[in-house]
This record gives C-alpha cells, structure tokens and sequence, in this order.
C-alpha cells in the first residue's frame, strides 16, 4: 500500500497536477453553485476538457476536483439562498439557511467547509483500506460474474428508488440499456437500430445523454418556475462575514463528523444509495440522537445540523468511487459519467486497473485528499467573491445555463445532429420527470450497457449457451441476490398495504 | 389515465417495435458463419425487450400502487398553465434553432444571437448590456475552445469562409 501511496504522490504532486486540482475546485464551485448545474452536468461539460488533456491520471484527477468543488458550491447555494443544486444538498439548507438568516452565513459555510473536509478525508482513508481489498477479490470474478455483478447493481439502483417507484425505476434502467444498444457494438460490428440513420452509427454520445437526462430538465424548471432559483425571502442576510467558529463549536461538531463520515461512506458504497440518501439519514440520526436541547435547534439553525449532512454526504461521494474503481460499477449518476470519462480515456476501470494503471488509481485517491485540502484552504476564503454569481440576474443565467449544455454536448462529438438529439431527449426527459420516472437509473443503464453486453455475450461463448447461470455458483448466488433486491421492496409494500387495510376494515 | 401510465404505454410501444426488430428483422442479415455463435448481436436486445415489455405493462396496468405524494409546489402537467411554458417552448425551439445554424451561421454569430434572443424571450431588455454580455461570451468562448483547448470551432459563417 505504501508503496501504491508514493506512485500516487508522485503522480499528483506535478505542477500541472495541482494545478488542475486547483482549478477544478475552483470551476466546480463556480458552477456547482448555480441552480440547474449539479455535479453531473458539471462533469459532463468538462468530460471534452478532461480528454484534450491526454493523460487518463490528469484527466481524472481534473474530473474529481470538480467533483468536490461542485458538491461543495451546491452546499453553498443551499445556505446561502436556501436553493440546493442538488439533492444531496437539500439537508443542509435545513438549517444552513435558517442561520443565513440569523446572520451567521460565514459560520454555516465554515462548519460545511470543515464537515466536508473532514467527512472527504476519512472517505478517502477508508477507500485505501477497502478498495485494493475489494479488487483482490474481484480479480476472481469472470464475466459471468462480471455480468452478475452489474445485474446486482442495477437492481439495487432500482430498490432504493422508494415505495412504488421501483417497476419505473427498472423500466427506466431498461431504457437506458435499450438506448447503448444503438448503434455498433464493440463485440460485433454490424449497426443495430440506426433506423439507417447514419449519424447514430456510433451510438448516442454518453455526455449528450447525461446533459438530456439532467442538465436540460433542470434548466426548463427554472424556466418554467421563477421562484425556483430564488430565496423564500431574497436572501438579504447572505452577507458573509465572520468566518471563524469558536472552540466549543468544534468541539461539539465533532463527534458528528467522526460518525457520519464513517455511516456517510458505508451507504455511499452501496449501488444507488449515494450521497443524498446519506445526507438525510445523517441529519436524521444526528437529530435523534442528540440531547434535547439540541434536538430543538435543528431546524432553526444547528451548527450540527449543518455538518452532519454536509461530513455524510463528502464521505459518500467517496464512498461511490470504491464500486467504480474496483468493480467498474457507477453506483450513481455522477460515477457513472465518471466511468464514461474513463471508458473514453481507454482506461477501463474494475480490479484490472490497480494491477494494470495503478498510477491512475492512487493519483485518483490523493488528488481525493489534495482536492479536499484546496476547498478548505482555498476556496472558503474565496467564498464571498465566488458567492457574487448568485446575484447574476436569471435573464442572463438561463440562455447560459442552455448554451453550456448544448456546448457540452456539442464540443465532444463536433456534430450538429447530436444538438437535436440533445433538445429532443431533453425535453422527453422533461416530461418523465413530470410523471415522477426517475433518470438516473435510465442514465446508469446506458453507460453499463455496453459492458454488461459484452460480458453477457463472453459468459455465453464461454459456456455456449446461458448454462453458465447455474453452473457458476456465485453467477447464481448474484442473480438471485438481484431478484431478491427487486421483489423485497414491492412486497413488503404490499405486506404493509395489507396489514393497513386489515386495520380499517378492523374499525 | 395518468401521465405516467400514458408514458409507460408509449414505451410499452416502443419497446414492442424493438423486440420485433430484435426477433424477426435483424437475424436474417446475420452472415451464415455467425450463426454459429452461441450469441447473436440479437440475443442481448431480445432480453432486454422482453424484460422491458413485461415493466411497462407492470405500469400501464397499475400493478404497483404507488403512496400518494403531496405534489403541491412540484411542476406537474395539469398544473403547467401556471408556470412559464410559453417561455421554456420559446428557449427549446431557440435551441433547436441553434443546433441547425451552428454550422451555416457560424459559432460566433449563432451564440450571440442565441444569448441574445434568449434574454430576450426571459424578459430582459436592457439592450446595450445584452449585446456586450452576449459578444464577450462568444468571443471569450471560441477563443478557449479554439485556442486553449484546441478544439475546432468554426467561428464565421459558411459563406465567408467559403465552406
């Protein structure tokens, strides 16, 4: 492991690497803090940036600063003007905000700052702990269980989508898979689908589908409401001032972090789970168990309840690199444009990559702490003058909000054509988000199709035929853990729905 | 029918016409000597298909109940005449505009006048700080894309450059 550490070292600490590090932290925030723009529309526009580099390890260590800036930037909307970009954010407004109200912004934003910091380390240190563990293991794995493996994790994408949203959830993840197969495969090379279209013999380009799927919805809600980007009462509190937080403070915060970047990491390694479920269970726990003196000044401005979203949700986001990078399976939306960006930069990540490229994975966990260290030191003191692009008048945020998604879509396949799909998906996109269909599972199933084809399709030459279900045990063990992860939630559901009626018909 | 069994019925549609193409349309242009491989670049789409139709009837047919959410404050279809629709309809086809001008037009006329007309189409009409906005990011933007980056933009229109 040392010596995986000093190959990462040795790959980050160039001038250029830092360098990209800083700046990525510094876009991501930039961006990360209008409305419309989460992490994952972020990425995808810096996917074309990331790739003109040419190194897969600056590439990525790029793609990960802006990550954590813009995680970071979305807990700065949130308490600032009390308008998340991201769910994952959303807990902290619960009290961000109100202690922007009371005048007390710059203390918020320091106790994010330290949360995140500290929840973003302790994730990365568990990483180095689990990770190598968890490829060892999986170098085991062939493409039956490769393919197993990915079915375990869409169905769990799926089984946390919530009571009576998993048949949608799923059909969604069908969808997306349905879409990869578009265009020529990498296993046989004839066109499929093409409707003889030529434009999509290569497929749908991924950056377009993940701007269709986020970017694009987000910027028509904004369009369509005005109140969305806006706080309840115009914010006119969010003048940063004092910083500093006293010595008590910290002290109370403490066990906090310590607890909920360690509970935050946990869920964010399991598929579908993520950041934001982390951030709600954070708060919720925190806010159970404190005393209850405590327990009433959540809500209305608790310093704890600032930093336990905020260390949950920084620890998950780590959390969600260890499936990408030992198993090559996104757990969420933003991994999953994250394992596009790989994909594109010929590096394919699972447990081949520690042993093959393993410059790119540790450069990759200590970029993790380089990126963690910049937000603290560099961007906290920066955060009243970055905080001003709130005050850009929406007129001018939306059509540039727009223009970004087209450019991002544009800039990685230089086609026109891409433009259309792009407005077209969007706006379907659009109209499932009206019906409440999810669209990250849809997005997740478009980047693993290509994979979980191939590894389909290599277990069947193998085997010559679907016999390698039951003649592997762990392929089976899986695929049944699968079929458990997508019956559970519906039946239990229906078990609760049941025992509900029995008690009004028992009245 | 709610919207979201409408929807699942369109791609309950959708996915029957890419099963059939998976089963009956694609294998006959299979070269003979693939049809000795266990697996077809059909096999793959004809699960999917299959899965994905029995989903969307699961849907369309209600199968799942759903919890009833309080959906008040979220942009819904029946509630859409309250919002701004006019107005995202007017920056969706602007954007369609800009996808089909990109190239005859050029980047540099085609992103002003994109910037331009969408803050306009948003209700902004301080006109001066509209252009100077609107020229600054277009300019600013090819010369990062084209010079920083090395990205290819084509900046003037197809007529000047002669093509």
């Amino acid at each position: 492991m040392l010596e995986g550490l000093l190959l990462g070292l040795s790959t980050a600490f160039t001038f250029t690497n830092i360098l990209l590090v800083i700046g990525g932290c510094l876009i991501g925030t930039f961006i990360g803090m209008l409305p419309g723009l989460g992490p994952m529309s972020i990425i995808a526009i810096m996917i074309p940036i990331a790739i003109t580099i040419g190194d897969a390890a600056s590439a990525l260590i790029l793609l990960s600063g802006v990550y954590y800036g813009a995680v970071f930037g979305g807990s700065t909307s949130s308490i600032l003007i009390n308008a998340p970009g991201v769910a994952s954010t959303v807990a902290t407004s619960f009290d961000g905000y109100p202690l922007t109200r009371q005048g007390k912004a710059g203390k918020a934003l320091t106790v994010a700052a330290i949360s995140s910091f500290a929840g973003g380390t302790i994730g990365a240190i568990l990483l180095l702990i689990f990770a190598p563990a968890l490829a060892s293991v999986a170098l085991l794995f062939h493409s039956a269980e490769y393919f197993a493996l990915m079915v375990v994790g869409l169905s769990a994408i799926a089984a946390f989508a919530g009571t009576g949203q998993v048949s949608k959830a799923l059909l969604m993840t069908m969808l997306g898979l349905i879409m990869a197969t578009v265009g020529e495969g990498v296993l046989f090379n004839s066109a499929r689908f093409t409707m003889g279209i030529t434009d999509l013999q290569s497929g749908f380009g991924f950056v377009t589908i993940a701007m269709a799927m986020f970017a694009l919805p987000e910027a028509i809600y904004l369009i369509l409401d005005p109140n969305r980007s806006k706080a309840a009462d115009g914010g006119e509190n969010s003048e940063i001032k004092e910083l500093r937080i006293t010595r008590a403070e910290a002290k109370s915060i403490t066990p906090v972090i310590a607890r909920q970047s360690l509970q935050g990491f946990f869920i964010g390694v399991l598929p579908g789970a993520g950041a934001t479920i982390a951030s709600f269970l954070g708060y919720a726990v925190e806010r159970n168990i404190a005393p209850k003196d405590e327990q009433d000044q959540f809500g209305k401005g608790s310093i704890k309840g600032v930093a336990a979203p905020e260390s949950a949700n920084n620890a998950a986001c780590t959390g969600s690199f260890v499936p990408l990078l030992t198993l090559g399976i996104p757990g969420s939306g933003t991994t999953a444009i994250l394992l596009g960006a790989l994909i594109a930069l010929n590096v394919s990540p699972g447990p081949r990559l520690m042993v093959d490229e393993p410059q790119i994975f540790w450069a990759v966990i200590i970029s993790m702490y380089l990126g963690n260290l910049v937000l603290l030191m560099l961007n906290l003191p920066l955060i009243p003058y970055i905080a001003k692009v709130l005050a850009a008048p929406r007129n001018f945020l939306i059509p540039f909000i727009l223009f970004f998604t087209l450019m991002g879509a544009y800039i990685g396949q230089n086609n026109a054509t891409e433009l259309l799909l792009l407005v077209g998906f969007g706006v379907c996109a659009t109209i499932l988000r009206f019906a409440d269909y999810p669209l990250a599972p849809l997005l997740i199933g478009f980047i693993l199709g290509p994979l979980l084809e191939n590894n389909f399709a290599r277990a069947m030459q193998l085997y010559d035929g679907v016999s390698f279900v039951w003649e592997r045990p762990m392929t089976l063990g899986l695929l049944v853990v699968a079929a458990i992860l997508i019956i559970l939630p519906s039946y239990r559901a229906r078990r609760a729905r049941i025992r509900a009626q029995g008690v009004a018909d028992g009245d | 029918m709610a919207l979201d069994r409408w929807i699942a019925f369109i791609i309950l549609l959708i996915c029957l016409a890419y099963g059939y193409t998976a089963y009956f349309a694609m294998d006959d242009l299979l070269p003979p000597i693939l049809k000795r491989s266990p697996v077809w670049p059909s096999s793959f789409p004809k699960v999917l298909s299959v899965g994905a139709i029995a989903l969307a009837l699961i849907i369309v047919l209600g199968l799942e109940k759903a919890p009833e959410k309080d959906k008040t404050g979220e942009i819904t279809l029946s509630n859409l005449k309250q919002y701004n629709y006019g107005q995202a309809l007017i920056l969706i086809g602007l954007m369609i505009a800009y996808a089909l001008l990109l190239r005859p037009l050029g980047f540099l006329a085609s992103t002003f006048l994109f910037l331009v007309l969408g803050s306009f189409a948003l209700g902004e009409r301080r006109y001066v700080v509209m252009a100077v906005v609107s020229a600054i990011a277009a300019g600013g933007i090819w010369y990062l894309v084209d010079s920083v980056l090395g990205i290819f933009l084509r900046p003037l229109p197809l007529m000047m450059t002669g093509g």
